[in-house]
């Protein structure tokens, strides 16, 4: 088959970032995990936190690592792969990409140093600090680089001039353009679940074990606690999303739905294959009204069909259609999680319920799915434009020839699958470790004198008592 | 008066480049040196001596290219695709060198030689290629209207292959002398001898690219030798003279620090050198900083959080390198 330079270079991109953004998803979550870890252990001084925060630090920065390179690559590959776009947008999209390496970038780099090498340099309450630094850092990141890819979706704020390039008129409205709110939270929270189902499944693995590790329990019981209060809020925030994204992008949410035509009082397609050749979507399992319920809050509200734009202006349905379907599955699935962990816990079998814990392992890598699939829908449903109705893809491309771009995606694969893979088998190592080996007491610090410290302090709160 | 805010940028961005080269050249260097170390607790020293801090070094590279990308889009637009084949060595040989620092501490003892390799090799193919690419743009760039028209090997020249290989001479340079003033005793000893050689293979290699260069193009070689530029040139070879003696007579005493800044200063002055010869083309030899240059709106909006955040970033970087000061021992580290 002959691939076009476009189709190597659109591939190329989506196979560099998807690796990227599988980091930063974990890296955000985790860098605030160690953060509460170390003011938990600050602030109770008991033991259990700070060999948590040792055990999970180790990982971070193999994860953060990985994070780094591959997100050099992006930095580069807008201007190697998509040239013309860049010249294009560099005016507004520019600057936002230098504030982000300006204000986050160096903050978790230049913090970062110590974080891992610097506790006894510094001291526990410096090196706190730090710590706050490199979370704050990321989530920083996450609020630049996600308000370019907001832009993209949804431009505002701008003029166009004499020679084609976007130019900024209302930076306000640039960087706060309508879908980065709804974006931003969005992907701050899967952030967040990814790590917490990460930890929850470390967690249960350890409890499967050895139920009485007091580490594994502390971590399997914080992992369930953000099941529980952030699955919610996250299928809310999706929700919302989906209205915005209703709003200013509807070629998007009718491939979403996987409708062709337009339609007052619309089913939920729940499941289908879209045909794009045939305009349809064929062995529909639906749901009366509920498709325009959802969308619209009302039983008989319009919502869009793909055949309402011309053919040429069409994302692909059968890609968005499913990935969007594995993100939602996946956001039920963890509310599941969510409300078993509260039954258990009411129950105080929590620690003790083997099938559960089985449960949780499963569910360990299913926040990077999401996170992809919501990705992939996001994206190929912006398509054919790169910046949407303004700048087709097509015409974003670089001058390079497809036999650059076809050798530089082959050593990409190769290089990123055995790199990442082995990280990733390391990763895994580290967390097959069991989390109360090594350091043990002795690596506390005395926070406080001995005597004025009432004994329960010291006790895990989640140690049922002996006679239970 | 105006700021001229595209001039101030080309400033800020040349300071952000020359910040990469010193700072990620030393930690490449060492990836250079790897293989002259004599002992795996050696390679520790050297990896540990730098661990802390490269990811901030790196950083600087990505203000680089964003800053471009930012400021200066077109220039962005045609140096990517123009340079295409090396900047894709460049982010593959920092992907292996940059997850190294990591890794080989978590590799059984008996698979550590794996990355020990990879590191050597990944700082080396980073630093050929970004030598490649600093050649490939000072011999200048096929521009047609908005975008490259060159084809894509056109990076590739004798020239770019002599500018390669002298940056990686120059930062096995700066590697060596990091290392001088980073270890003590037999080690120190060694590299304080590998830096000697290496100061005598980079003032040949100075040489030859200096003269290479005015030869490129008539241009450039007015700048240099005609009347009365020459006046204006005429210290920067002299200094480079001045820091070579700087360099030998601490390399052969027993300083330990001034190596590193003599090293660091040969690097300042051929940059400025780089800079007498480019100015003002951001693209050679057809495309200006004004001509690159985004609208004044998108300057200025950037160079508020600059002016504020450059400073700060300056001050806890260095309050980062201060924490770590002092000579590296065997057994440093959180592994
Ligand atoms: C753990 C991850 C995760 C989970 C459980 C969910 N999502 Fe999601 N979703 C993302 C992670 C994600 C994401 C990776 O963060 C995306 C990609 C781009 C973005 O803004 O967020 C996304 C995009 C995204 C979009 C596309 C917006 C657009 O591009 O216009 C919609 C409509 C939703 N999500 C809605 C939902 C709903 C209704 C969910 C309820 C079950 C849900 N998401 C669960
Ligand atoms: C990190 C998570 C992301 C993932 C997994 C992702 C995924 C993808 C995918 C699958 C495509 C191909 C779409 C298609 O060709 O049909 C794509 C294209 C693209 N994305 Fe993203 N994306 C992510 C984030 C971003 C961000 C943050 C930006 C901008 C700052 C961005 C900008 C682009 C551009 C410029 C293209 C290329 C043109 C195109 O094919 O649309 N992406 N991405
Ligand atoms: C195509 C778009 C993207 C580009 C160009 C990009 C660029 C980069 C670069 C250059 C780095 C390394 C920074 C360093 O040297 O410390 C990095 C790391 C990071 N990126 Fe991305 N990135 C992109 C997408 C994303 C997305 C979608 C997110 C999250 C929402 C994200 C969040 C992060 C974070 C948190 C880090 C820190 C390292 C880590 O945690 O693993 N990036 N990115």
């Amino acid at each position: 088959m002959d691939f076009s330079a476009v189709d190597l270079a659109r591939f190329q991109f989506a196979f560099t970032v998807s690796f990227h953004i599988i980091f930063p998803s974990f890296t955000i979550g985790l860098a605030s995990f160690l953060m509460v870890l170390e003011g938990l252990w600050l602030a109770s001084g008991r033991d259990v936190y700070l060999r948590l925060f040792k055990y999970w630090m180790k990982i971070f920065a193999v994860a953060f690592g990985m994070g780094v390179v591959s997100g050099i690559v992006m930095t580069y590959q807008f201007g190697t792969n998509w040239s013309v776009f860049s010249d294009k947008t560099g005016p507004v999209l520019g600057p936002l990409m230098g504030y982000e390496v300006l204000s986050a970038f160096f903050l978790e780099a230049g913090f970062l140093g110590i974080m891992l090498f610097g506790l006894t340099r510094v001291g526990p309450r410096l090196h706190f600090a730090a710590t706050v630094m490199v979370a704050f850092g990321t989530a920083l990141s996450g609020f630049w680089i996600l308000s370019v890819n907001s832009w993209m979706q949804t431009p505002a704020g701008y003029s166009i001039n004499e020679v084609g390039q976007f130019v900024p008129e209302n930076w306000f409205e640039i960087v706060f353009n309508p879908s980065f709110p709804y974006r931003f939270v969005h992907m701050m929270l899967a952030a967040y679940l990814t790590t917490a189902f990460v930890v929850g499944a470390v967690g249960a693995w350890h409890l499967l074990k050895d139920r009485t590790s007091d580490a594994a329990r502390v971590m399997f019981s914080m992992a369930m606690w953000m099941a529980a209060l952030v699955t919610p809020l996250q299928i809310f925030a999706g929700d919302m999303h989906g209205l915005n994204t209703l709003e200013h992008q509807p070629a998007k949410i009718a491939a979403m739905e996987g409708h062709f035509e337009a339609e007052n009082g619309a089913p939920l397609i729940l499941f289908g294959i879209p045909d794009m050749a045939a305009g349809e979507t064929r062995y529909k399992v639906e749901i009366p009204k509920l498709g325009s319920l959802i969308l619209t809050h009302t039983l008989d509200g319009r919502v869009p069909g793909l055949n309402d734009f011309p053919p040429e202006d069409r994302p692909n349905a059968t890609i968005v259609f499913f990935s969007f379907r594995v993100m939602v599955g996946i956001g039920f699935a963890m509310l599941g999680i969510g409300l078993m962990s509260l039954y258990l816990r009411a129950r105080g079998r929590l620690y003790d319920a083997p099938l559960f814990h089985k449960l949780a392992l499963a569910m360990g890598p299913t926040g990077f799915i999401a996170v992809l699939a919501g990705w992939i829908t996001t994206e190929v449903g912006r398509q054919p434009f790169t910046v949407y109705g303004l700048l087709r893809t097509t015409d974003s491309i670089s001058p390079v020839d497809a036999p650059a771009v076809a050798t530089s995606l082959l050593v990409f694969i190769v290089v990123y699958f055995i790199v990442f893979g082995i990280g990733t088998m390391y990763l895994l190592r580290a967390m097959a470790a069991p989390p109360d080996s090594g350091n043990g007491p002795a690596d506390m610090e005395p926070v406080r004198a001995a005597g004025v410290t009432p004994a329960p302090a010291y006790r895990d709160p989640h140690t049922p008592k002996p006679a239970e | 008066m105006e700021l001229d805010l595209p001039l101030v940028w080309a400033l800020l961005i040349a300071t952000a480049v020359f910040l990469y080269v010193v700072l990620d050249g030393f930690d490449l260097g060492l990836g250079i040196l790897f293989p002259t170390a004599r002992s795996g607790t050696e390679r520790d020293v050297m990896m540990n001596s730098v661990a802390p801090v490269w990811d901030g070094n790196e950083t600087w590279l990505v203000l680089g290219g964003g800053g471009l990308y930012a400021v200066f889009p077109l220039a962005y637009a045609i140096l990517m695709p123009a340079l295409y084949a090396p900047i894709v060595a460049m982010l593959l040989g920092l992907v292996f060198r940059g997850v190294v620092f990591e890794f080989r501490f978590k590799a059984s003892e008996e698979r550590r030689w794996i990355w020990d390799i990879a590191f050597f090799l990944g700082s080396l193919t980073a630093a050929l290629a970004q030598g490649i690419i600093l050649g490939a743009i000072v011999q200048g760039i096929e521009v047609e209207g908005r975008a490259y028209a060159g084809g894509w090997l056109d990076w590739l020249t004798p020239f770019s292959l002599m500018t390669g290989v002298a940056v990686v001479i120059g930062y096995a340079l700066l590697g060596a002398t990091w290392l001088v003033w980073k270890c003590e005793g037999p080690m120190q000893d060694h590299f304080r001898h590998k830096a000697m050689m290496l100061m005598f293979a980079m003032l040949v290699v100075i040489g030859i690219v200096s003269l290479w260069t005015p030869a490129l193009d008539p241009a450039i070689a007015a700048r240099w030798f005609e009347v009365p530029q020459i006046f204006y040139t005429a210290p920067v070879p002299l200094m480079v003279l001045g820091l070579a003696v700087v360099l030998f007579r601490s390399l052969s005493g027993t300083r330990d620090v001034v190596p590193f800044l003599a090293s660091l200063g040969l690097f300042l002055v051929t940059f400025a050198g780089l800079g007498i010869s480019l100015y003002p083309n951001i693209v050679p030899p057809t495309i200006t900083i004004w001509d690159a240059a985004a609208p004044d709106s998108s300057l200025a909006f950037l160079l508020a959080g600059a002016a504020v955040l450059i400073p700060m970033i300056l001050a806890y970087s260095g309050y980062a390198y201060w924490i770590f000061r002092g000579k590296v021992r065997p057994g440093d580290g959180y592994h």
